[in-house]
């Protein structure tokens, strides 16, 4: 079966000039929830609006399941679903009529169209404020309306562009369920940009980070996160100041970068997990007592910075250095 | 069938805004009268000059009628610059509809307000003691060349507003061309007292081939041929303008 979204080589100047996709390689298995993470700028909403066949690429090819969305974008329309940046509802028209218009411009009609949009209303919170004015919603409202227009016509292809940002934290966790649903149980392949590595981490099964306009890093997360090679490990030590208990530790083979602050012996190791048990053997063996080990696994943070932090870095020094 | 369904919807969705905005509504119903008001009482004294024929409540009613239906239709592609700004314009775009539906509704909607405000002018001059001498036919043919003249105006409104996508366009394209199409045309003055330049310029003017198409039918004895010739013009010039727009939006895409 082929990937539900390949890309090659999609690249796109604007007048400016300013470079927005730069050679952007993609591909998407079926069925999966994928994240493209990136500064801003960076050409996020540019790759959206290619695979969804809103603008064109100046190079490169795309299919978005099945379809070349270059050659056929009537076609690539009508199986995918698209939830821009900005929000895309008629805020003068009703939830209801909205959502009447959407299933229309999808060619459904009738008693069926009828049926989906009660059902859409009721599945995101919207029955009760059907048939008020969209401008009269809250943001959250808004956003979940934005989502439900998207599904009406139950796309193979979801395309998510910052669906939470501007969410309350309640309202994030739900639209996250949500998305997990629709991959699991509806088998809907899921492109979603964020900034947030949170969502990320909890949703994607594979993202990719993109800067100024070039994939610099894809991969699982935990797969980008272990290629960080260093997990942290921290011990609370029972009496302070065992300065040979450092120089101890940096000679285990796969510990690096071993720092002693107060009773706080910190360090650095390939495989946190695996380093333990030889880590607390040589304290033992110096007669060193530990109180409390733990071992903090790279976060995307972390990935994040390390491959789209350039800028991040220069504006803010002391983010780097808290994350290392 | 789907295209037609799609742009009755996008029709009702302009039709549900107008619903929701008295203010505007009532803007819609008090400019025609306002200006047939303003425009007879200023102009009354031109039936007196030597050469001018008839009542000038009689041959300005079909001018009024024209000149209302460009100004109040240019303003169409002002939604589409909305839609863009508000997002709802990607979000359409990116669903299959059909181009020629989000077009052709607005158009539609927009033609329908030139025929409400026409007929609200066809009343009050009714009052004023006009002699529609082509009775309801003539001003069947009346109401269908300001739609038609509307509807093309309309269109090429919301190809300005895909192409610009800023109101300033909108609004400077409908001024600047306003008051010019009215004035190379006999609208407001009998084509006989024009001056010959007016007179030549007026042959290419869609205004003026409305305004000639309502005169002949509605007011004189109905010249059916010059009506059939202007109308069959008008039609073919929303054909094109209609083409234009439907066009325009890939060009709007392409800036995309
Ligand atoms: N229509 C346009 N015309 C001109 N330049 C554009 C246009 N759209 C995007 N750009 C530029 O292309 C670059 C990429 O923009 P894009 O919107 O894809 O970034 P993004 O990753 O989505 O950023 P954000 O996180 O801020 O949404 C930016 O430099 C932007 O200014
Ligand atoms: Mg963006």
């Amino acid at each position: 079966m082929p990937p539900a979204i390949e890309a090659s080589a999609l690249s796109k100047t604007y007048p400016g000039p300013v470079v927005a996709l730069a050679g952007v390689e993609l591909t998407i298995a079926r069925g999966t929830i994928f994240a493209l993470l990136g500064p801003n700028g960076a050409g996020k909403s540019t790759t959206v609006r290619v695979l969804c066949t809103l603008t064109r690429p100046d190079r490169g090819s795309a299919q978005v399941a099945g379809v070349d969305v270059l050659a056929d974008p009537v076609s690539a329309r009508r199986v995918i679903g698209v939830v821009g940046q900005k929000h895309g509802a008629d805020l003068e028209a009703t939830g209801r009529e909205n959502l009447v218009l959407q299933g229309e411009f999808y060619g459904i009609v009738g008693r069926g169209l009828k049926q989906r949009v009660e059902e859409s209303l009721d599945r995101f919170g919207l029955a009760a404020a059907a048939d008020r004015q969209a401008k009269t919603y809250s943001g959250g409202m808004q956003r979940r309306l934005d989502i439900a227009m998207g599904l009406l016509h139950r796309p193979r292809v979801l395309f998510l562009d910052e669906p939470t940002t501007g969410l309350d934290p309640e309202a994030r966790v739900a639209l996250w369920r949500e998305i997990e649903r629709l991959a699991a149980e509806e088998r809907m392949t899921i492109l979603l940009t964020t900034h947030y590595m949170d969502e990320a981490d909890r949703l994607a099964s594979e993202l990719a980070i993109i800067d100024r306009g070039q994939i610099v890093a894809r991969g699982a997360p935990e797969q980008l996160k272990s290629e960080l090679q260093g997990d942290g490990i921290q011990i609370e030590l029972a009496e302070s100041e065992n300065a040979n208990a450092g120089a101890a530790l940096a000679r285990l083979d796969g510990i690096r970068e071993v720092e002693l602050d107060g009773r706080t012996l910190r360090a650095r190791a390939r495989d946190g997990g695996a380093a333990i048990p030889s880590v607390l053997a040589t304290l033992e063996r110096h007669g060193i007592k530990a109180t409390a080990v733990t071992v903090a696994r790279p976060s995307l943070d972390d990935v994040y910075l390390r491959h789209a932090g350039r800028a991040f870095q220069a504006e803010q020094p002391e983010l780097e250095e808290a994350s290392a | 069938m789907t295209p037609l369904r799609q742009t009755w919807q996008v029709y009702l969705r302009g039709a549900r805004t107008l619903r929701r905005q008295p203010a505007y509504l009532g803007m819609t119903i008090v400019q025609p009268l306002i200006w047939l008001l303003m425009f007879g009482a200023l102009f009354r004294a031109v039936s007196r000059i030597p050469g001018f024929h008839g009542s000038y409540v009689d041959f300005l009613t079909p001018g009024v009628v024209m000149m209302l239906a460009v100004f109040s239709a240019g303003w169409t592609g002002m939604g589409f610059v909305e839609d863009i700004n508000a997002g709802v314009m990607d979000r359409m775009l990116a669903s299959p509809v059909w181009r020629g539906a989000l077009n052709a509704g607005t158009v539609a909607y927009g033609a329908f307000t030139v025929v409400i405000q026409t007929v609200l002018i066809v009343l009050l001059a009714l009052g004023l003691g006009a002699d529609f001498r082509g009775g309801v036919v003539g001003v069947l043919v009346l109401i269908l060349a300001a739609a038609l003249l509307g509807a093309i105006f309309a269109s090429l409104s919301n190809c300005i507003g895909l192409l610009a996508r800023q109101r300033e366009s909108v609004i400077g394209a409908v001024t600047f061309v306003q008051l010019p199409l009215t004035f190379l045309s006999a609208a407001l003055m009998q084509p006989s007292l024009l001056p010959g330049w007016i007179r030549a310029a007026a042959r290419f003017n869609p205004v003026n081939w409305a305004v000639e198409a309502a005169r002949s039918a509605a007011m004189q004895r109905a010249d059916w041929g010059l009506v059939a010739g202007r109308v069959g013009l008008l039609v073919a010039l929303l054909l094109l303008a209609a083409l234009l727009a439907t066009r325009a939006f890939a060009a709007y895409q392409r800036s995309l």
